[in-house]
Parts: C-alpha cells; structure tokens; sequence
C-alpha cells in the first residue's frame, strides 16, 4: 500500500497544518513517511508546496516522481494545477475554489475552473465558505481535508482522533470545529462520488 | 522502539542534544536555520542551559565554536553554504589547529537556489580543508552522523563537515533517539599551543594534517553509512553520495536494483569500494546532489579509462537539484506525465507582505532618486531584496550580505554620486558595519538606508544582534550625529521620508538613514510563542 499526496498552496496559507494531520494518522497506524515541505523565502507568499509520502514499506525518495501522485490537495485554485504533471492518471484533485490574488497577472477564475472540469477526477469546493457558515472562518483547511478524505485511504475515525490529537491542546472547542469542518468537507466529496 | 516525526533540520539538532553538545553558534540562513530553532526551544537542551544564540555572523558562529572546542566541549555550528564562504577564513584555518572538543560544521546547501543567491557544494570545502564530510541520505542517518560524529572528530582531533541539502533539511521522516551522552568537561588542551598558528608552528600541524589522511581515507573503508551492493547486472555501476541514494532507489520499488551500488555518505570517498566497482562494471554512473565532485574526480582527462556518466557527461542535468525523474532519465528508463500544466497558471513569486514597512521605504526612495535616475541603488539580502521587483523596482544590485554598503562606496569613488544602500538591519550587524567604517574614514558620499524591522526576518523572524543598537554603532564608528536620520516608515510619513531622503543625498558625506518600525511577522511570531511559553 502507498499513497502520495501532493499538498499546494500559496506560503502563509497554513498546508503544513494538514499535512500534520494526514503525519499523525499515519504515524499512529505504523506506516512509514516522508513528508518534503517548502520553507524559506516561498513562504512570503509564493507557491508552496509539500510532498506526503506514506506507504506500509520505508519511502524511498523524499520527492514524488512525475506522474506519481494519488491526490492533489490544493487550498487554492490556481496552484491545484501548478503540480498537474505529478497526478497519476486515475489520481483525484481536490482544490479549494476561494482565490488567493497577490500577483498582478491572475488569470480570470473561469479559466482555472475550465481546465479543472477537464479532469477525469476532481472535486472543487468553496472551502472558504463552508468554513465561514460553520462559524469557523479558519477552518477551511480541514475543509479541504475532509474533502480529501475519500482518497486518503484513512477511516474518519482515523482522521478525527489525528485532529484531535494536533488540536488538543488548544482545547476541546478548537477540536470540535476542526472536527466538524473535516466532516462538512467530507459531505461534500461523499454527494460528489456519488453523482460519479 | 518509537519513532519521532522530525524534519532533517530537527533530527541534526537532537542528534547534538543527545550527543553530548555545550553549545550551538549559528547565523540564520535557509535551510539551515531550524537547526537551531529547533534547540532554542528543545527541553532538554533548556535544562542542560546548551549555548543557543544567535551569533552576528557565521564568521564569528565558527569562531565561538572553535573556542568551545578549546575548552574541551562539543559544538555544532550551522549555516547555510553562503555562509560558509563568509566562515571560511576559520574553518580552513581550524583544519589546521586541529580541535579539542568535538566540533561539528553542519552545513545547508541549497542547490535550485530556492532561497539562496548561488548554488554552491561544500563538500569542496571538506576536500578543501582535508576534513571528514558526511553526508546522510536520510533524517536517520543525519541523527546518526551528527550523534557520532562528536567522536570522529574528537578521534581525528578535527573540526566534521555535515553537509546536507534543502530537500532533506525541510523533509520529515521517523527518526529513532539513541541515549542522551553527557556533555564534556572543561579542559584545556593538552598542547597549549595547539591553536597558536604561528608559521613554525602551522608549519608542524600542516603536515600533521597531511599525516592524518590515511586515517580518514581507512574510516570511509569502514564506515557503516558507506556501502557496497552488489548486483548481477554488470552492465553498469553507480555511485550515489548522499541523498541520490533515495532518488535511486525510488526507481527499484518493489524490486532490486539490478546493477552494483556504492552507497557514499563518508569522505574522503571509500576508495577500496570504488575500485572495486570500476573493475566489475563496464560504466560508472554517478549520482551527486550538487557540483560533479566525485565524478570529476573520476573522469580521466584524456578520456582513455571507462565511460563515467553524471552531470558532466550529460547524463544528468548540469545544474539544479537533483530528483527521481532526472535519475531515471539517466538510467534509460521512461518518465511519464499524464497532464501538463495549463498556460493559464501564472507565476507567483515571493512578494512583500502587505503592510511591510520595506514597502513604504521604497515608494518614498523613489520619489526622491526619480531626478537623479536609476542604476544607484546598491543593495542586499532579506526580505528587502523583494524591492527589485514589481510594483517597486528599487533596487539594482543583492550579491553578498554587507556588499551594498561597499559596492555603493567603490561606485562612489569611481564618479558615481550620489549612491545609496540599502542594508537590512540584521544585514548591518552581519557585514554592514566594516564598509562603514572605509566610508567613514574616507568620508565618502554615500547615503546608506538601514531597513530596522528589528528583526531577521526573510529566515522566519529571529531576533537580530542590532536591536536597539543601531545608532550608537553608526555614531561609534564615526558617522556625524546630525546625519544619522531616524523615519518611520509608514505610509503617513511618506513626505518626511522623501525629505529626508533628498537632503541626505544631497550631504557629500557618510549619511545613514534609519527607517525603523518592526515587522508585522515577528510581531505575530513574537505573540505565537508568547502563548507557547505559557501553554508550557
Ligand atoms: C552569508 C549569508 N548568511 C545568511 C544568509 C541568509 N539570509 C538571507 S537574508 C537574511 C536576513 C536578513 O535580515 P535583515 O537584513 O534584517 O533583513 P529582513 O529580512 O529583516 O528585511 C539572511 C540571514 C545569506 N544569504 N548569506
């Protein structure tokens, strides 16, 4: 078993806080890891990204091989398609459709949503505002990983007690919202697949 | 046997934890910098009161270091590869003295330059030097190094050179701890004149150095990080160093590597190996991260021996990092891509963050250089560097940290007036202060900009040597007090600030203009680990 994850963003969007989670998971079931993050000057704001690597024999290669990616888990639009080359054929995309506009040249949303709807699998959400609408403006990264879920290959049970365990000590409110906004996240991908 | 989730960086920090250091000397510079973040706030190291601050420079990081070393106790000491050329004076000459206490030199190469002006392989520096190199391919094995690597070099009596790369600095992977030692006690050396380089005596420990390279060369034989694989397909024999190993061996998985491997992680190179693989295969693959040091030391001149194949040859790319597709391009094996990336994706490069005070610094600038034209601004490296581009477009040169002072000085003696730079605070304290003293001395026409956000902050915010400092260090080393200038930069002194500028520019002397007003990062990381300390 393996799966590869690419996590995308813009620097200062917070992906290491699910790439954390997804870590814990993994670590509590014994698998082994490796997880390449981005830091340094990208982080004021330039594209970020981090490679997850989990499987249940040691990673080799801290980088995931072109055409070697699983899922694409982006908390932004336009940076879901920077790393397209790394998605394997059947892989899913999952992005965030809330813009992240700090560039003069950011093209028109409609063209990024055309190129998404052109995959075979991907799934767009507005992380944004579900996150907002739960009353949990902050909460749009767990959002997004709700909305991975389906493709992670970790039970919610899994996932919940990994954010429980990240968030714990900010106390049982901060877990509860997380919680709740993975699960709305989750929702989401289900109807999807579904539909599919 | 439990595992801890640590990034490279992390585990070199906690492999000197438990390794038994006193101190760490370091100047910020990415990817090495959470090396020492990391034992700033490691509990252990807390408790045992390990040295842990941040020292001006790199220069002075080693320094410190060797006298720690001198005093019988173990210290590490980071930078990222720039900074080594900056330490460089110390490390060569710390070859040559020999140590005391363990002395390990880690060092980030950032090949790509993610974040960094050059690229640069220090594993020259080793080779330079004559020193042990190690070079782990992984998060364990760079714990491991750096836990062992204490007593290599205590055993050797010289300084080791940990050299690692971005990728595995910033990558995390379980790492298992290995008990805690204790820390040396206080000695001096037992030759009281072992760091007294006075030409007899460098004389006698030169070839003392010289003296110990059949040592280091038997330790590669031996070392547990260097390996043979041996492998029925004789066609081919690759050589990885470092971190190539994964990226090979990320072509195999599942499976074995059908060709003979020598796995590199200690140098000088296990020569006995490497031999042995040149007679058994009928070419030599090299797979380095960095400059094509092994492979052009392989390569034969006139090209009369086997085929070696790398970054020289072509097999790989000459620049850049190295990764799992260009490694298996090179093994002639087929790299596929289902989708490409869409032309509407744009770039997005770093930028100011909003509300920076560099910013409003830069709109006032130029405002005021707009009727003496462009091609004036000589500058330097931090988050201000962003102000070479768009919306700004401020600055004209960023080579090395301090050389704007100094550039724009030569520029200045050779008819270029008037010239500005414009330095970080933690900049001027790192390199700025020497310029300004020549400029001083000579009373050249140069107006120098000090960018005070009190803070290093292009590194991730860290607490800068020049806090509160600034004047007093300009006035100490002798520029008029009535042109040191204070402005805070905000966008509702924008007038004062153009004002200032201009009439600083127009003094036919030194001139520095301090614009001061903290970074709105460190103000939020400041807060951050204000809650931290409390929730501990
Ligand atoms: C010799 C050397 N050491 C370290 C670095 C890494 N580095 C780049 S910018 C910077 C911080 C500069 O801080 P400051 O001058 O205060 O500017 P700020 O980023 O705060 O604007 C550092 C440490 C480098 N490029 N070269």
């Amino acid at each position: 078993m393996k799966i590869d994850i690419i996590l995308a963003g813009v620097g200062g969007q917070g992906i290491l806080s699910i790439a954390a989670i997804v870590g814990a998971a993994a670590i509590e079931k014994g698998l082994y890891l490796k997880q390449a993050e981005t830091h340094g000057m990208s982080q004021r704001g330039g594209a970020v990204v981090s490679n997850l690597r989990i499987a249940d024999y040691p990673v080799s290669s801290d980088l995931i091989p072109l055409g070697g990616a699983d899922v694409i888990l982006s908390v932004e639009p336009m940076e879901s398609l920077r790393y397209l080359p790394y998605l394997t054929k059947n892989g899913w995309l999952v992005t965030n459709s809330t813009t992240f506009e700090n560039i003069p040249d950011y093209p028109d949303f409609t063209e990024i949503e055309k190129e998404i709807n052109k995959l075979p699998h991907a799934v767009l959400l507005d992380a944004d505002k579900i996150a907002k609408e739960l009353g949990n403006p902050r909460g749009s990264n767990m959002v997004m990983l709700g909305a991975a879920s389906p493709f992670l290959h970790f039970s919610d049970q899994e996932m919940e007690k990994a954010i429980e365990n990240i968030f714990r000590r900010k106390g049982q409110d901060v877990v509860d919202l997380n919680i709740n906004a993975y699960k709305a996240g989750r929702a989401v991908s289900d109807k999807l697949i579904k539909v599919d | 046997m439990s595992r801890n989730l640590l990034l490279g960086v992390e585990a070199i920090g906690q492999g000197a934890i438990d390794g038994g250091i006193s101190g760490v000397y370091a100047y910020p510079g990415t990817p090495s910098t959470e090396i020492t973040e990391y034992i700033q706030i490691n509990p252990e190291a807390v408790r045992r009161n390990i040295h842990r601050q941040w020292s001006s420079n790199e220069k002075t990081a080693y320094e410190a270091a060797l006298g720690m070393s001198y005093a019988g106790k173990r210290a590490l000491v980071c930078m990222k590869h720039v900074g080594l050329n900056v330490a460089a004076d110390p490390f060569m000459n710390s070859c040559v003295t020999g140590v005391h206490g363990g002395l390990v030199l880690a060092v980030a190469d950032d090949p790509s330059m993610h974040s960094s002006q050059n690229e640069q392989d220090s594993r020259f520096f080793g080779k330079f030097g004559m020193v042990p190199v190690l070079e782990p391919s992984d998060q364990q094995e760079a714990y491991d190094m750096v836990y062992e690597g204490f007593e290599l070099s205590e055993k050797l009596q010289l300084p080791v050179i940990l050299r690692i790369t971005t990728r595995l600095a910033h990558s995390r992977s379980g790492v298992v701890n290995r008990p805690v030692k204790p820390e040396n006690n206080l000695k001096l050396p037992g030759n009281p004149k072992q760091f007294l380089l006075l030409p007899a005596f460098a004389r006698k420990y030169y070839q003392g150095l010289l003296g110990k390279q059949s040592e280091m060369l038997q330790l590669s034989e031996k070392a547990v990080w260097n390996r043979y694989l041996d492998n029925p397909d004789k066609s081919l024999g690759i050589i990885c160093c470092g971190i190539a190993y994964n990226y090979l061996m990320e072509n195999y998985v599942g499976q074995e590597c059908p060709y003979p491997v020598v796995k590199v992680s200690q140098y000088p190179m296990p020569e006995a190996m490497i031999k042995k693989l040149e007679t058994s295969c009928d070419e030599i693959l090299v797979l380095e991260e960095g400059f094509p040091l092994v492979e052009e030391q392989l390569s034969d001149y006139f090209g009369k021996g086997k085929k070696i194949l790398g970054r020289l040859s072509g097999a790989l790319p000459r620049a850049g990092e190295l990764n799992p597709d260009h490694v298996a391009r090179a093994l002639g094996r087929e790299v596929k891509s289902s989708f490409q990336v869409p032309g509407v994706v744009a770039n997005r490069p770093p930028a100011l963050c909003q509300g920076c005070g560099h910013q409003d610094v830069y709109y006032a600038l130029n405002v005021a250089i707009e009727e003496i034209g462009r091609g004036r601004v000589f500058s330097d490296i931090g988050c201000y560097t962003l102000g070479a581009l768009q919306p700004y477009n401020s600055i004209d040169t960023c080579v090395d940290m301090g050389a704007s002072v100094t550039m724009a000085k030569g520029a200045a003696d050779a008819g270029l007036i008037p010239s500005f730079a414009v330095i970080g605070d933690s900049t001027f304290t790192h390199s700025g202060i020497t310029g300004l003293i020549d400029c001083v001395n000579e009373n050249t026409n140069v107006t120098v900009i000090i960018l005070d956000n009190e803070a290093v902050a292009m590194t991730g915010g860290q607490e800068s040597s020049a806090k509160g400092k600034i004047e007093d260090i300009c006035a100490g080393v002798g520029v008029e007090p009535q042109h040191i200038r204070l402005v805070v930069p905000l966008k509702k002194n924008h007038d004062e600030m153009v004002r200032v500028i201009s009439e600083e520019m127009n003094h036919p002397g030194v001139s520095v203009i301090i614009a001061r007003r903290p970074c709105i990062q460190k103000i939020a990381r400041d807060k951050r680990e204000k809650a931290r300390e409390k929730e501990a």
